[in-house]
């Protein structure tokens, strides 16, 4: 507490307060334009000076403490002339036009009555940089607050925009004075959101145009579930702005950013769609999105519905509900993923007892993860938020590049080691997050069980364990510990690509931090030892108690938006609603009751890829699609498109013609995230509201309307009018989220678990013990699997699929959208440039891939993140679609299949 | 679906393999630090006469930085020519010729048109400010080569002897010249027998202040600094900029253990662990001399890591031990020797200023900082920062050896102490001369000079470089000392003196003075960045717009971040308050 006097008045200030936000807190203004909440302190703009009786010169309020017996003017004559002054040599060099409604320059000008400058423009003619598609860059309204450099380069660690050169030369610059969209830039935006005058700006001059409404939202693409706020005019979304949510705190990437306008694409369905009877169906995809009624012919929604649930009710009658599967979205709200289980699990039967034939894809992603999490500790979720890091003294990335896949979560892993916390990054493929970690492991694909049980074995052999931590929260360390005897580092290295002193280093490095958190993603999961692979992690994690506090923990980066949300609501075959497995009498009878129904299947479901397989094989002859596509995302896709073709009856709910709806009888157009009101679960297990921002086109509906109508179809007499009553149907069926009111959502996210009404939830969980049934961890130990198809002559290349950051996934979205196509419009594939060299391959040459599935064409990429021996590419472009090559090979746990590794030739193409 | 088929540039550059190469080899001596960014660079314009943007890149690379963060340190510097793809590289011989006031005086701008007429096309001739040799104006630096009293024929005559490097100065003292006229004692002895206390009181009784233009009192300084947290570090500033000012050169080029003495001296007593040394990069064979006697001085001593040593801890004291030389050679019985550090500044003035120093220290853009805090307590690499001025450190023996009255009693109308005035312009005699502080500039002129050159009559003069003001004839009876001019609006700083005659016009100084300061700002601040440049534009008016230029002053002293914003409008305040008839309308 220190007192001193701010014009005259008796201040208190706190400690560490600035003599600038102690004014604020007062409600005494200040002229400011380099100072931004959130962004260190600059003081170089030199608007927000103030006296200090005493002192020579004035002071820059933002950057000084307020001392005891201070006594400091704000707006007095000398400090008044000096704010004023500054503002207007700014004014000077402005330019003509405005780039920006909000140009905080012109605002300060305006309130301090500076009117004109007396000063002649000098500032050299600058010409506008409009090189990049998603961002315009016009110097000429630059103020060089930096401010758009402490966001790139602080907030976000992309380190692209610096300030070159000095004196009235002074420039910012992007990489090396390289015009935007030729330089490293990845577009997440918050520089623009940082510039006070415009100088950077959304393109397409958006910022002149005046919104009628704001819509408060959340983003629908990734894991991280950054919260937003939507622009909106005429029906229409002018731009995003970041808002402030756990998650995020404002920030975003360039999809959540520039990548809104897939909603108006004019692909989007806007009628329903029957196939026509005169069309053959194809295995072999050949379509035009656009022009979907060569295929399919319009109807009406009565007819399109009555047509859909009469195919189902055929097929239950003749080959009975088993013949029966759905796929839900992992993309849509809460709610309408839980009508979906509920529909397939009351409506795909008889008398109200339908199957567990329900899934989503969570199954291609981490079902491995959540598998070894449930069997282990009992829960299938995060322990900490992905943020958290701040608080972790060394962090394990393993097999994920977040800088891809979840950008604003991964600035935060960059901000924390910005400040001290230690990176090992464990991944076959470098990354950008290669040059912050402290050790780059990078070990051979698929070799991870021998990586961490060598691991293990040096904290075990060097004592590094949490003995007390063992013996009071886990079962079966004695088991593993004999087991991992065998696992030294100097026999693993051979194995795993890594030197037995490196091994030793990460793991002592692991072991003996206060707080360490281990994230992964793909590269455990996707695997045919995928569930190994994250027992693994599981258990260095118990072994060392990192686990129950700040800063610790076991994080599997979730991929979509709400795939946490749709594996919570039982969008699974094995379990109901928050995990409760189908076969448990008490489980049973909770949902009976709430359904309202005398039966429900005790059977475990099929998994995505079994439906597949079955429906190749005619077990299953009808399924419901709703916002998947397994005709682009499903490993050996060639298969899984005959499988698709061979249904009787398959029904696709989307945004787009994709291509799984090529293959449907019916396709019913569906609401996009932005046009719906619903509640969505992001990776750290929060729960926010998604509002709807603009209404959707043409006829197309609500997804949750489209489920209940086809429930009423099938004879269940459901009548939600919101969304809001089905989450109140959720909680009574799911304790997690049983104490979290639609209200409290309006207004915060909630962590759950969120037990009863008035509790905070919780961000981290395991502080005292696992939810198991002895309250302990079991461990499991794991040997070495290898993976399905490994290179040999005739295919010696290994294949890594995986993502890039300017799309998602199968690109439905997002190759839809101007911005971020253009950023990425082909198909490509990483080569490392010495196996280039071998095989007589340049950037951008044309390339055949051929596995033992399928082949497919692509363009030569160099890298020298790709290790020798290996290529990489994203599955998103239909052109040259990825799992064309893919190994559909199981997990036999987890069911999920080995994406991330199979042999492949690859070959120069002769034009 | 429609393809969007434009083919897609790559982003950002490919890394050049060649490149890679090539950087290793120029930098495989040096350890891998993110501080020596400077250093690299000086590397890579020194054999290639420019910075290619591919070996930019490789070293962003090697540092595991990104490219912007070597790009914008780069750029800041003026000796660094970066060139980008496909774009010609600069000739690899520049001859740079002063245009600050001195040299200007001395008719530069004359000499750098007819340079630009009559040199070989492969030659480029370059204007840049102060080169530090006032006393010889006008200066042509060939290369590295310092031309006294350049003319057309001069330079040409030494091109074609192909003279383009600076060499150590014959008038230096060695190491051994150095020990032998028994330099170094009083260090030993201070080792020996440790007086810190004592030798602090010496220095604040004696009222030495800081000489570099701050005037901080020493002997405090060094008692703050000790107070502080160890490990502490030490900054010697050697950036001498100040157009006028050349005083450090002559006591490098003279007596250059002195200076190391006193910088001994002072970290022994304040314990400090590590000494940065940084030269501006215009004095070359001083950097030589630098260099070698550094390593002279090491050689001494048993050190257990050297300054380029690849294992770096870097705030562990070291501790030597004495090596007997046979053969009648000099005997030190030293025991400890804290490492030294040489960095090469790279064409800045700001660097000048002991913050911006320190960020160039550091590797980053010479950009001042936010104080508080003060670097005595947040400094070089964050931490307590000793920094001082080379000459602050260069009497620190005299002071201790012959006492505090030997230097407080040497003074002239009622000052203390003395100063090493650096004086050029039209006297006859130009040159460093230690005089009483408090002199006047009558007196100084007079007794030192020799008097004003053939034909000159006294018109005004700088009483302390650029940054000084500009004061009249009628005003050169006033003593010269830290404190005696703020009441005129002026300072002494440097004790940078120029001599104008009724040949020179101060509104041209000061114009000369305002584009220097444009062009030497660092840019950070809006005070200074825009106002010396509009300054400068009102400058150029034929009729002063005396409202605006005053309010605009007034701005620029109150809200710069540094004290080149706060001093640049100096020359121009004087010209309306004391030299009103060159700007009446």
């Amino acid at each position: 507490m220190i007192n001193f006097k701010l014009n005259g008045k008796s201040i208190v200030a706190k400690k560490g307060e600035t003599i600038f936000k102690v004014a604020q807190r007062h409600g005494v203004e200040i002229p400011h334009l380099c100072y931004q909440d959130g962004l260190a302190e600059a003081g170089n703009c030199r608007a927000c000076m103030v006296e200090i009786k005493g002192e020579r010169t004035l002071a820059a309020s933002c950057c000084r403490q307020p001392t005891s017996d201070m006594e400091v003017s704000t707006d007095n004559k000398r400090t008044l002339q000096a704010q004023k002054m500054v503002l207007e040599l700014l004014q000077s060099d402005m330019p003509e036009k405005d780039y920006t409604l909000d140009n905080e320059l012109q605002q300060w000008s305006d309130k301090f009555d500076v009117k004109t400058s007396r000063f002649k423009r000098q500032r050299a003619v600058v010409k506008n940089d409009s090189s990049h598609p998603a961002i315009t860059v016009n110097l000429d309204a630059c103020i060089h607050c930096t401010r758009c450099l402490r966001a790139c380069r602080d907030i976000q660690v992309n380190d692209v925009i610096g300030l070159a050169k000095r004196g009235t030369n002074t420039e910012i610059v992007f990489d090396m004075q390289d015009p935007l969209g030729k330089s490293t830039c990845v577009a997440c935006g918050e520089c623009v959101q940082a510039c006070p005058t415009g100088a950077l700006m959304p393109a397409g001059e958006m910022g002149m145009i005046e919104a009628d409404k704001t819509v408060d939202s959340v983003c629908p693409y990734c894991g991280v579930g950054c919260l937003l706020t939507y622009k909106v005019k005429d029906n229409k979304i002018l731009s995003v702005k970041g808002r402030n949510g756990p998650a995020n705190q404002q920030r975003l990437c360039v999809k959540g950013r520039f990548g809104f306008d897939y909603i108006n694409h004019p692909e989007r369905l806007t009628k329903p769609l029957i196939r026509r009877t005169d069309i053959e169906k194809t295995a072999e995809l050949d379509f035009d999105p656009a022009n979907p009624l060569q295929i399919f012919r319009e109807a009406s929604w009565d007819e399109a519905l009555d047509y859909a649930a009469a195919g189902f009710k055929d097929i239950i009658k003749k080959q009975g509900k088993y013949a029966l599967a759905g796929l839900g979205s992992a993309k849509g709200s809460c709610e309408e993923a839980y009508l979906f289980q509920k529909l397939i699990r009351t409506g795909f039967g008889t008398d109200g007892c339908g199957t567990n034939n329900v899934d989503h894809c969570t199954r291609l992603c981490h079902a491995s993860s959540v598998t070894a999490l449930l069997e282990g500790l009992g829960s299938g979720a995060v322990s900490n938020p992905m943020a958290d890091v701040k608080n972790s003294d060394v962090i394990i990335i393993i097999g994920a590049d977040p800088t891809i896949n979840h950008p604003v979560g991964a600035s935060w892993m960059k901000n924390a080691i910005k400040n001290g916390t230690k990176l090992i990054f464990m991944n076959p493929r470098g990354s950008e997050l290669t040059r912050h970690a402290t050790h780059f492991v990078q070990f051979k694909p698929a070799s991870d069980v021998a990586l961490l049980n060598a691991m293990m074995n040096v904290i075990v052999s060097e004592n590094l364990v949490d003995q007390d931590f063992i013996d009071t929260n886990t079962e079966g360390y004695e088991e593993l510990r004999l087991h991992l005897l065998d696992y030294t580092p100097e026999k693993m290295a051979e194995i795993c690509g890594v030197s037995s002193e490196e091994i030793r280093q990460i793991a002592r490095l692991y072991a003996s931090a206060k707080n360490a958190m281990i994230l992964w993603g793909m590269g455990i999961s996707q695997h045919v030892h995928g569930t190994d692979n994250a027992r693994c992690l599981i258990s260095l994690c118990m072994i060392t108690g990192q686990i129950g506090r700040p800063g610790t923990g076991l994080h599997p980066l979730r991929g979509q938006n709400n795939v946490q949300g749709a594996s919570d609501v039982g969008l699974i075959p094995m379990v109901f609603p928050d995990y409760q497995a189908v076969d448990n009498n008490e489980v049973q009878q909770r949902f009976r009751k709430l359904w309202n129904v005398e039966e429900l299947d005790r059977k475990a479901g099929l998994t995505t890829v079994e439906m597949v397989n079955h429906a190749f094989e005619g077990k299953i002859r009808g399924m419901y699609i709703e916002g998947e596509n397994p005709a682009m995302s499903d490993p050996d896709v060639l298969h899984a498109r005959v499988a698709l073709a061979r249904l009787d009856h398959l029904v696709v709910q989307d945004l787009f013609m994709t291509e799984t709806a090529f293959y449907a009888g019916v396709i019913l157009p569906a609401a996009a995230n932005a046009e719906k009101t619903g509640t969505y679960i992001n990776s750290d297990r929060a729960v926010q509201l998604g509002r709807q921002a603009v209404t959707p086109p043409g006829e197309a509906k609500q997804d949750w309307w489209i489920i209940q109508q086809i429930a009423k179809r099938l004879g269940l007499d459901w009548d939600y009018t919101t969304p809001e009553e089905i989450f109140n149907e959720m909680r009574q069926c799911m304790d997690s989220i049983a104490g979290i009111t639609w209200q409290r959502l309006q207004t915060e996210s909630v962590s759950y678990p969120c037990l009863n009404e008035g509790d905070t939830g919780e961000a981290i969980i395991f502080k005292h013990g696992f939810p198991t049934k002895s309250g302990k961890a079991k461990l499991v130990p794991a040997s070495i699997i290898p993976p399905d198809e490994q290179p040999d002559n005739d295919y010696p290349y290994i294949l890594i699929t995986g993502r890039q950051l300017e799309h998602w996934h199968t690109g439905s979205m997002t190759r839809r959208t101007k911005i971020l196509d253009s950023l990425e419009p082909e198909p490509w594939v990483a080569v490392n440039y010495r196996d280039a060299l071998q095989l007589g391959l340049e950037e951008g040459s044309s390339m055949r891939l051929e596995t033992r599935r399928g082949s497919i064409e692509t363009l030569v990429r160099l890298s020298d993140n790709s290790p020798t021996g290996t290529v990489y590419m994203p599955f998103c472009y239909f052109e040259a679609a990825a799992n064309i090559l893919t190994n559909a090979a199981l997990d036999p746990e987890a069911k999920i299949a080995e994406l991330k590794y199979c042999a492949v030739r690859v070959s120069k193409v002769k034009i | 679906m429609k393809k969007n088929k434009h083919r897609r540039q790559k982003r950002g550059r490919s890394i050049s393999a060649s490149a890679v190469d090539e950087l290793q080899k120029l930098i495989k001596d040096l350890p891998c630090q993110r501080d020596l960014l400077i250093e690299y660079l000086h590397r890579i314009q020194d054999h290639f006469h420019c910075l290619p943007i591919e070996h930019l890149h490789a070293l962003a690379k090697i540092l595991g930085i990104s490219q912007v963060e070597v790009y914008e340190v780069a750029s800041f510097y003026h000796h660094f020519d970066i060139v980008k793809e496909g774009e010609p590289r600069p000739p690899e011989l520049t001859i740079r010729v002063c245009d600050s006031i001195s040299c200007c005086m001395a008719g530069s701008e004359e000499l750098i048109s007819q340079l630009e007429n009559t040199v070989a096309k492969n030659i480029r001739i370059q204007a840049v400010p102060c080169v530090g040799r006032c006393d010889s104006a006008p200066i042509a630096v060939i290369g590295t080569n310092a031309v006294p009293h350049a003319s057309v024929d001069k330079i040409n005559k030494e091109i074609d002897a192909a003279s383009t490097r600076d060499c150590i100065p014959e008038t230096a003292i060695l190491l051994n010249e150095y020990i032998k006229q028994g330099g170094y004692q009083l260090y030993q002895q201070l080792l020996n027998q440790p007086d810190n206390e004592s030798v602090i009181n010496s220095l604040e009784d004696s009222g030495l202040r800081g000489l570099g233009g701050a005037g901080f009192p020493v002997g405090r300084k060094w008692r703050i600094v000790s107070e502080q947290p160890s490990p502490r570090v030490m900054a010697v500033n050697i950036d001498e900029g100040e157009p006028g000012t050349f005083k450090d050169r002559y006591y490098l080029e003279h007596d250059v253990h002195r200076f190391f003495e006193g910088m001994l001296i002072a970290a022994h007593v304040v314990g400090v662990a590590e000494i940065y040394i940084y030269l501006r990069d215009e004095y070359a064979g001083i950097r030589d001399l630098l260099t070698q006697e550094i390593a002279a001085l090491n050689t001494q001593f048993l050190m257990r890591r050297l300054h380029t040593n690849n294992s770096v801890d870097r705030f562990k004291q070291q501790n030597g031990k004495l090596i007997k030389k046979s053969g009648g050679g000099a005997i030190l019985n030293l025991q400890s020797l804290p490492p030294i550090h040489l960095r090469r500044g790279a064409g800045a003035y700001i660097c000048g200023e002991e913050s911006a120093m320190i960020e160039s220290i550091e590797g980053k853009r010479g950009m001042p900082r936010q104080r508080p805090p003060f670097v005595a307590q947040v400094g070089l690499f964050n931490r307590p920062t000793l920094e001082h001025n080379m000459e602050s450190l260069y009497w620190v023996r005299d002071i201790v050896e012959k006492g505090s009255d030997w230097f407080s009693s040497q003074g002239r109308n009622e000052r203390k102490g003395f100063r090493s005035f650096s004086v050029s312009g039209r006297v006859k005699n130009p040159g460093v001369y230690i005089a009483p502080a408090g002199i006047t500039l009558l007196q100084l002129v007079d007794e030192y000079c020799g008097g004003m050159s053939q034909g000159h009559k006294l018109y005004g003069y700088l009483p302390g470089g650029a940054s000084g003001g500009i004061l009249p004839a009628r005003l050169a009876n006033i003593p010269l000392d830290f404190d005696t001019l703020q009441e005129y609006d002026c300072f002494i700083g440097s004790a940078a003196i120029i001599v104008l005659s009724e040949q020179d016009s101060a509104r041209d100084i000061a114009t000369n003075s305002m584009k220097f300061f444009e062009h030497e700002s660092c840019g950070q601040c809006t005070p200074c960045r825009l106002g010396t440049t509009k300054a400068l534009n009102l400058m150029q008016d034929k009729n002063w717009d005396i409202e605006l230029l005053q309010e605009l002053s007034i701005v620029m002293q109150d809200a710069s971040i540094c004290g080149l914003g706060q001093a640049a409008p100096n020359p121009m305040q004087c010209v309306i308050r004391y030299f009103p008839d060159e700007i009446k309308p």
